[in-house]
């Protein structure tokens, strides 16, 4: 038995690579323009705004402004990317979301980082584990949590060209670089990591690499793992999950979040309608975080590759 | 449009549109939207600079954002009595599958609304959004928006208020309906607010007055007045004092008429009042 097996030189934050993404908008599309609630340094904004600093607009503690504020710039041809903590840009500013932006059909593009456990020491307040599922509920909203440096980057330039509000998720934490930095983005399209036969494992976000690891030790257990990269969780690519299930008979959801609203759910009503399949998630239970490192936090929550490993021997046992 | 006659032969067509819309539904907010009557309808025959038809980008022309969203009937009869969509279309209000939803919104493709409005608080953030495009695109015209006093409770104002002045949105024209009534009572009942003019200027807005906000004349004039405050690097506030239900005399001097509409001898009664000018839909 042989598996693909992935590798990294460089470990970066998802921000930076929306930062790096952000600023080569600035140079390739006059119509972009970006807002921030004083988190510039955060959000990794820099370069785009000293390159282009009549196109931000700096709108300070006040993020229900700066989404009324995005919606109206759209009005007039502009293409706004809005900068804050993912809780500040969901829970936070629902409404506002709700009927300036997706209701009224607004081309923004609200980003979002710091989302989940891996923000860290700060805790609880600042922990998001509910934003996947409020925007997914939205109808017309593009919900998208890419996995690493390169992949939130090529995100970032992607969503430029798609007409219509999305919802884009990263996060704070180095984390390893591990897609090719040339990969094309294509939203809506899951990408197979691993070809395996015993258990399909669809990830998201920060967990995709930790699926990796955990195909790693299955494979040394002599289980044969697909790991599949769903970095949009809506539209979720639905064929792929289906197709891979037909194979392996059992699947293991994994994102950090809580798993009420989660990309689980999503990928279990996917399933319950063409293919019912034993699944087990790896996501927080109904819990809000608290402070700790990245690392303690995702072991004690369980959304680490020894979670996804105990869950994946878990489903195949009720094949 | 020019002359002050056809503009109230307007107002009192618009009146008659805003009663028999929400009569036929029996539901929809009559009170404020007749107390904005006169208003609307001198903003869009004589104060905007509007192109023919419907961008919903609004390229180099004025634009108008209803905060207060539930004063739709008004809000509907003024752009249909523009072009923007047929009159026979009034006669949609509030059904199943009409383009002229409780509250406005672009979701159904009416030509002429460019936000969705009615949660409120909402429409001051769009209206400094669409006036920082303009600035973007280097297009000299005026954003101009219409929110309710009792919606100024809504927080999200004051954080656009102060982003405002802060960021010199000096393009744009933000008229508060002073009616002084909100649906629990009196805005002064339900949460005063002091004056209203003393915290625009503290946040360093410029104020003008039109305290007869139902006298055509009297908006034109001061809407000409704030209209040339703009360009001095500062937003401007007009406080339009209005009578809710104005037109139709038990519908004033109370606030019973802001989410009601009149049974049919009510109807007759208040079309009475106002008979028809330009033609029923």
């Amino acid at each position: 038995m042989t598996m693909e097996t992935y590798t990294y030189t460089e470990k970066k934050d998802t921000r930076s690579g929306f930062g790096a993404g952000l600023a080569e908008l600035g140079r390739t599309n006059p119509n972009v323009v970006a807002l921030c609630a004083d988190l510039i340094g955060s959000l990794k904004m820099d370069e785009f705004i000293k390159e282009n600093p009549e196109r931000f607009f700096q709108i300070g503690i006040a993020e229900a402004n700066m989404m009324g504020i995005a919606a109206g710039l759209t009005i007039g041809g502009k293409i706004p990317f809005t900068g804050t903590f993912a809780n500040f840009s969901t829970g936070r500013v629902y409404d506002q979301i709700r009927q300036s932006i997706a209701y009224s059909g607004k081309n923004v593009k609200i980003c979002a980082s710091h989302a989940g456990l891996t923000l860290g020491e700060d805790g609880a307040t600042h922990q998001i584990l509910e934003d996947i599922g409020l925007m997914k509920m939205l109808p017309g909203m593009v919900v998208i949590n890419p996995c690493d440096y390169n992949q939130t980057k090529a995100a970032t330039i992607a969503i430029a060209d798609y007409d219509g509000p999305v919802y884009l998720r990263f996060g704070r934490p180095s984390v390893p670089i591990f897609t090719p930095a040339d990969q094309k983005f294509e939203i809506g399209k899951a990408i197979k990591m691993t070809d395996g036969t015993d258990v399909t494992i669809v990830a998201t976000g920060h967990l995709v690499w930790e699926a990796l690891e955990a195909s790693k030790t299955l494979h040394e257990k002599g289980i044969s793992a697909e790991v599949i990269n769903i970095h949009t969780i809506k539209p979720l690519d639905e064929a792929s999950i289906i197709e891979s299930v037909a194979k392996t008979g059992c699947i293991v959801t994994a994102e950090e979040h809580n798993y009420y609203g989660g990309l689980g759910e999503s990928v279990s009503r996917v399933l319950s309608l063409n293919k019912p399949t034993p699944q087990e998630f790896v996501a927080t239970n109904d819990t809000f975080g608290e402070s700790g490192t990245p690392a303690q936090l995702m072991e004690k929550y369980g959304l680490n590759s020894d979670a996804i490993v105990k869950k994946a021997e878990a489903v195949i046992k009720r094949k | 449009m020019s002359n002050t006659q056809q503009l109230e032969d307007l107002t009192i067509q618009v009146r008659r549109d805003i009663l028999r819309m929400v009569h036929k539904v029996n539901s929809g907010h009559p009170g404020g939207s007749l107390g904005c009557t006169e208003f609307l309808v001198a903003l869009y025959n004589e104060i905007m600079d509007r192109n023919d038809g419907f961008d919903m980008n609004g390229l180099e022309e004025d634009l108008f954002f209803l905060s207060n969203g539930h004063i739709s009937p008004v809000f509907y009869s003024v752009l249909s009595r523009c072009g923007y969509f047929p009159v026979e279309e009034l006669n949609t209000f509030r059904l199943l599958n009409s383009r002229l939803q409780g509250h406005p919104t672009t979701h159904e493709g009416l030509p002429g609304v460019r936000i969705a409005s009615g949660s409120l608080g909402q429409g001051m953030s769009v209206a400094i959004g669409a006036a920082e495009a303009k600035k973007l695109n280097n297009d000299n015209h005026l954003i101009y928006s219409l929110h309710g006093d009792g919606e100024l409770q809504e927080g999200q104002n004051w954080e656009a208020i102060m982003y405002a002045s802060a960021k010199n949105i000096d393009n744009l024209i933000a008229t508060v309906d002073l009616n002084g009534k909100q649906i629990d009572g009196a805005t002064d009942d339900v949460l005063p607010m002091g004056s209203i003019r003393a915290k625009f200027e503290a946040f360093g807005w410029i104020v003008i007055d039109i305290e007869e906000g139902n006298n055509i004349d009297a908006i034109l004039k001061g809407m000409a007045e704030a209209k040339s405050k703009t360009g001095q690097g500062k937003p401007v506030c007009v406080l339009l004092t209005t009578m809710m239900g104005n037109g139709v005399d038990f519908m004033m001097h109370t606030h019973a008429w802001h989410g009601k509409a009149p049974n049919d001898d009510q109807l007759a009664s208040a079309l009475n009042q106002n008979p028809e000018t330009l033609g029923d839909y």
